[in-house]
């Protein structure tokens, strides 16, 4: 018994090196949101400055949408941004965005002209009003929403052709079928 | 020499103790006072290791002002914190809350030490009464 003992420390030295090793693969920056599986929060956003209407939680009712936050001063948007326009021009699903944190009333506007809108609408959103609502981190990020108005899923960063084949396509059919 | 000690004095104070923006700040200083407690507490998303009281990030400050502009609303500071928490998880709480899952990392130390502090006692005490017996057995 006594010698059985002294096994001890080594044991516990194997259940930390398993602990931490599966913590080192983790990236600290993507955060698991605590929206998933629930209602889309209250939020409404005035529109961008040339358009007519913002968007509000009742824009979203009753159909499968994506809701991307993005912003002119935010480079990975620029890199997902011919993809959304993609999604937009072969209709695959509706696109709602949120403008976010431009430094003025113009940039936002004048980036989407220049490169093309792919949003059915767009909330101005300079004070994170609609990012705090949505507990977004950093932009791009784009939640999956079904047609009862809940967050499926999140995903972080620019959507690529690859992403979007390998990882939210499927993810959107299977939306389409709740 | 003592100008050159004071200049010096004066570029060892801690002027960067904060981030919060002369604009910020609210005119009532116990409303600002509480908004400060709230903000220390509230871990900012995208610089991780430092609250929203002290980081420059522009999600850090419309925090700031959101926990601001809710507590002139009149909402309590825990509805404040409730409401940041519902949107980011308990992750933004620089305190993790005392739960099932979080059992360990609040209890897991003292019980270790406590183990720890069990071995000592009986390791010293078995000594004791080795010394005891070696002594006896010299005695005689």
């Amino acid at each position: 018994m006594n010698r059985l003992m002294y096994y001890v420390p080594l044991v516990l030295l194997g259940i930390l090196a398993v602990y931490f090793s599966a913590g080192l693969g983790r990236n600290p920056a993507t955060l698991e949101s605590v929206l998933i599986n629930q209602q889309v929060p209250e939020f409404s956003l005035p529109p961008i400055e040339g358009s007519s209407k913002g968007i509000a939680k009742v824009d979203l009712k009753d159909q499968v949408v994506l809701v991307n936050i993005f912003g002119s001063w935010c480079k990975a948007c620029w890199i997902e941004h011919p993809f959304l326009i993609d999604l937009k021009e072969k209709g695959v699903v509706p696109v709602y965005g949120i403008n976010w944190r431009e430094s003025n009333r113009q940039a936002g506007p004048r980036w989407l002209k220049k490169f093309g809108d792919p949003y059915t609408l767009i909330g101005d959103d300079p004070k994170s009003k609609g990012a705090i609502a949505f507990g977004v981190s950093g932009a791009p990020e784009t939640f999956f929403v079904n047609k009862h108005g809940i967050i499926r899923y999140k995903h972080m960063g620019p959507i690529t052709e690859q992403n979007w084949n390998d990882t939210l396509k499927p993810i959107l059919e299977a939306l389409r079928k709740e | 020499m003592k100008q050159l000690f004071l200049i010096l004095a004066i570029f060892l104070l801690p002027l960067a103790a904060n981030a919060v923006n002369p604009g910020e700040i609210l005119k009532d200083p116990v409303l600002e006072k509480r908004a400060r407690a709230i903000s220390k507490g509230l871990r900012c998303v995208v610089c991780q290791n430092q609250s929203i009281d002290d980081s420059d990030a522009q999600l850090a400050r419309d925090l700031r002002v959101l926990v601001r502009e809710q507590l002139v609303a009149g909402d309590s500071d825990q509805a404040v914190v409730d409401y940041v928490v519902s949107r980011y998880g308990d992750f933004v709480l620089l305190r993790p809350p005392v739960k099932a899952a979080t059992l360990v990392l609040w209890f897991g130390p003292v019980v270790i030490a406590l183990i720890g502090a069990m071995g000592l006692v009986l390791f010293f005490r078995r000594q004791k009464r080795y010394a005891a017996e070696i002594n006896k057995e010299v005695g005689e």
